[in-house]
């Protein structure tokens, strides 16, 4: 018999074969709400990808559907070669899920609650690879206490010990560091680089670009239901990345000489800064005869900087673009 | 199948039931030792016997079924409508298991502590009455199916409540007046002949008969109406949970 669906058959290992295949996804809500609009997205064996977007972009609707918590409208999703909805055993045996929300059964154990999911996952037990992820994710000293007993940090460890706790090799991390403080996501970035190093491969939501800037390999953006673009993350900032040269003055100057004037500087209110703002990808960056014009002027500076524009300035333009 | 799935969640709800273990099982049997007092003791000892049956032994068959009856409901609903109200239903909407070991996990675990209920009270009733069991196989048959069927109605009323007075409603303005009218108490032979016919349209009578007659060989109804109104009961329910994860009704978006 013929497989009746070619995205079935299975594929050759390889670092960009897809490991994860949207097509043609929707998702309308009983009360009528456009949650995703036609996404088509693929991840890659063993990448970091981030997903990011504002408030109600679809970013949980996405994850939801693709872990089995919400049905799809149409489309279809193909989890490490199997279809999540007609083949959902194998597919879902795969995938580990850290959601948004601290939702978890407050009078249960550490212990009892990582051995229930486990076992949930269809696993047979081995005590010791959970002493293993406990241990990694410093919650072993509470094994035996009560989830409602731990801090909000620890809780979150509890979240990601239960999706680990299957041995899955698709990890969602929906905000995983949401609500945590400066160590513990610290913390955090270097297990999911560990899980990487591992094979698994990780798909992130989050508010923090900062997260993903630091982490991703792969950044996509959802904005109103639409994946409005997939990237290399350094490919994104290069090709939307401004630079901006700031010139600290040896003194302060009240206004600009008008023929220096243009939008690209700006003078600060204090007078004691000029930032000049230039495309990197442009082939004049236009610095060189800045400088000389400064130095027409008698404009002295005692310091200069460049920075590059950061992925959240990215992002925020690219939401604010497409609102 | 997903045998460890199901092990998985049948344990967690058992770890609940000794967890809980006054409210889940002493109360039931403190509240059953009550009702022998009063009505099998001291005002049984004052009542004639009904088919050859003292009035202290005639009870013990309803009263367990209506321990049965509310105790599967409430646990049941209970079990599926916490993970539902906390969210942790995520994880079992996630996993590689099918709606029918979901429901062998849950109804499986509140059908157990039913039958253990059932049990301990059985004994308790050993203490303050005297009885014998005539039919000890079809006692445990007519047992497990209605811990079964009524753990299955549980779990619909579980799903279908989203507020825990919801998950109340249904147990204290239905079932308890449907089992107490249904016989536990009393025989519908009893009653004028126009209740009677009324009462034929309580599911709970057709329980607390069959139930009755695996004691005592004598029955308000025939035994194999008794059974095929539990077997129906049952089928309904096992439909109603089917459709339920079909469409994914109110677990599911």
């Amino acid at each position: 018999m013929k497989p009746l669906d070619s995205l079935e058959m299975p594929r050759p290992a390889g670092a960009s074969d897809p490991i994860i295949t949207v097509s043609g996804l929707t998702k309308t809500y009983a009360s009528g709400f456009q949650a995703l609009k036609k996404v088509d997205l693929e991840i890659r064996k063993g990448e970091i990808f981030a997903l990011l977007g504002p408030n109600g972009a679809g970013k949980t609707t996405l994850i939801s559907i693709i872990c089995g918590i919400v049905n799809p409208s149409t489309g279809t999703v193909v989890a490490d070669g199997h279809d999540i909805i007609r083949d959902f055993r194998p597919a879902r045996t795969k995938i580990g899920l850290v959601p948004q929300e601290l939702t978890t059964d407050a009078f249960e154990s550490v212990w009892a609650t990582v051995t229930f999911s486990r076992g949930l996952f269809g696993k047979p037990p081995n005590p010791a690879y959970l002493e293993k992820i406990l241990k990694d994710l410093s919650l072993w000293e509470k094994r035996d206490s009560k989830i409602m007993t731990l801090s909000g940090g620890m809780k979150r460890r509890v979240m990601i010990a239960k999706a680990l706790s299957h041995e899955p090799t698709i990890l969602f991390l929906d905000e995983p560091t949401a609500g945590v403080d400066v160590e513990l996501r610290r913390d955090m970035w270097e297990m999911v680089r560990g899980l990487r190093e591992n094979g698994v491969t990780i798909i992130l939501t989050t508010h923090y670009i900062e997260e993903a800037e630091e982490m991703a390999d792969r950044i996509g953006v959802i904005n109103k239901g639409e994946i409005v673009l997939v990237e290399d993350k350094h490919v994104l900032m290069q090709k939307l990345g401004k630079k901006q040269l700031t010139l600290h003055l040896q003194s302060p100057l009240s206004s600009l000489p008008a023929e220096l004037q243009s939008a690209n500087l700006q003078l600060s209110s204090d007078g004691t800064e000029l930032v000049y703002t230039f495309d990197t990808q442009s082939q004049e960056t236009g610095i060189a005869g800045l400088l000389r014009r400064l130095n027409e002027h008698g404009i002295d500076f005692k310091d200069l900087q460049t920075s590059e524009s950061s992925l959240e300035e990215i992002f925020v333009s690219l939401v604010r673009g497409r609102a | 199948m997903n045998f460890y799935g199901i092990k998985a969640i049948y344990l967690f709800e058992m770890a609940r039931t000794w967890r809980t273990i006054m409210q889940s099982i002493a109360s039931p049997v403190l509240s059953t030792s009550l009702y022998f007092i009063v009505f099998g003791s001291a005002i049984g000892s004052r009542m004639a016997s009904i088919d050859g049956v003292s009035y202290g032994a005639f009870i013990v068959p309803g009263l367990i079924m209506l321990s049965i009856l509310t105790e599967s409901i409430s646990n049941a609903s209970f079990g599926i409508y916490m993970p539902k109200f906390t969210g942790t239903i995520y994880e079992v909407l996630s996993a590689p298991i099918s709606a029918v070991e979901t429901v062998i996990g849950y109804v499986g675990a509140a059908a157990t502590k039913s039958i253990i209920i059932g049990t301990i009270i059985l004994i308790t009733a050993r203490l303050f009455v005297d009885f014998s069991i005539a039919h000890p196989v079809w006692m445990i048959a007519f047992l497990v199916l209605t811990s079964v069927t009524f753990s299955l109605f549980g779990f619909i009323i579980g799903i279908w409540a989203d507020s825990f007075q919801k998950l109340q409603i249904v147990p204290l303005m239905i079932v308890t007046p449907l089992a107490f009218l249904g016989g536990s108490f009393y025989s519908i032979n009893m009653l004028p002949p126009f209740w009677q016919t009324i009462a034929l349209f309580n599911p709970v009578v057709y329980l607390v008969s069959g139930f009755r007659w695996s004691f005592y060989g004598v029955a308000d109804v025939g035994v194999g109406i008794s059974l095929g109104m539990t077997l129906v009961f049952m089928l309904l329910c096992l439909a109603a949970i089917g459709w339920i994860f079909r469409t994914g009704y109110k677990i599911k978006a």
